[in-house]
């Protein structure tokens, strides 16, 4: 069944900071095999003009995409998560997110459509640091499939 | 506290492959044309990859892992995460600045899985990149392509990243 249109420009409450610690960037750099050293030695990451090492991009993806649960699991809005698949990822840096932040993620739905029997949810997520600065927007578009007719 | 400026140590073969590659290289703007190709990669990628990336990034969906659940849901084999596929494809363009803090934007879609079968010798994902347009404020777009296999893995991916 289609998605309540009703839901296009609801914003769901700020997360709990997460915190970003050194350690953290530097399993997750290990993960993607990224040995670039502004990730993990913080005298590296100063002379490239950081306070302290920084996450590969897509790092905050993890944190802006449990952010987005709120919304996924809105029982309201009532989408099917055993048939999402993840359509489309984009991220806008304002500065990259760095060890020592503290990171709420505020989610809001900018689309809905519905196309082939397809449901398509466009999530923004805007990131800001503990100070209120806004630090990265990621916007996310999840696809769920049209179910199967017996 | 601070460590010698030597290689970062790393655990796994998997990761070693460039690294030296990264980090110092700078690029300037006024050296940079339309059509500039970046240095192309190549990452492998086999099911303890899907483990470990599943582990750092908290995206523990079966599909990543488990053959039987990713065939039952309609999947040929195990598949890698998107997000995984995102984040080595941009090491084209971090490795290419030196600064991962140079990307102002960055953006895919995500259009056919990058399958991993359990062979022991996994898959491999082919990044290219090239300037595609100079903008404003000292920043180019780079679009990149990602293939898996002799297939498109990636659409649509782009970023924006500043030069020196």
């Amino acid at each position: 069944m289609a998605l309540d249109q009703s839901f296009v420009g609801r914003t769901y409450p700020p997360t709990a900071p997460y915190e970003v610690g050194r350690e953290k960037i530097r399993e997750f750099a290990e993960a993607v095999g990224d040995a670039n050293p502004a990730y993990t030695d913080a005298e590296a990451a100063k002379s490239l003009g950081h306070p302290d090492v920084i996450a590969p991009p897509t790092f905050v993806f993890s944190i802006t995409f449990k952010a987005a649960g709120q919304v996924i699991e809105d029982p309201q809005l009532g989408l099917d998560y055993s048939r999402v698949v993840h359509g489309d990822q984009k991220f806008a840096y304002v500065r990259p997110v760095r060890a020592g932040d503290r990171l709420t993620v505020t989610s809001t739905i900018e689309a809905i459509k519905s196309m082939a029997g397809n449901d398509i949810l466009d999530i923004r997520g805007e990131v800001h640091d503990e100070a209120g600065e806004h630090v990265v927007t990621a916007w996310t578009k999840l696809v769920a499939r049209a179910a199967e007719e017996a | 506290m601070t460590q010698p400026h030597t290689q970062p140590h790393t655990q796994s073969h998997t990761q070693t492959q460039t690294q030296t590659q990264s980090a110092t290289a700078k690029v300037a703007y006024a050296d940079v044309e339309v059509g500039t190709e970046l240095p192309a990669r190549s990452f492998p990628v086999d099911r303890a990859t899907l483990v470990r990336y599943a582990g750092a990034s908290g995206d523990f969906n079966p599909i990543h892992w488990n053959e039987k659940f990713a065939k039952e849901v309609g999947l040929p084999d195990v598949i890698a995460h998107g997000m995984f596929t995102m984040a080595e494809a941009i090491r084209v363009v971090t490795d290419w600045t030196g600064d991962p803090g140079s990307v102002v934007e960055y953006g895919v879609r995500f259009t056919r899985p990058v399958v991993v079968p359990n062979d022991d010798r996994g898959a491999v994902i082919e990044v290219g990149g090239k300037v595609a347009a100079k903008l404003d404020d000292n920043t180019v777009r780079v679009d990149l392509t990602a293939t898996s296999g002799g297939q498109k893995v990636l659409g649509m991916a782009r970023a924006v990243v500043r030069l020196g």
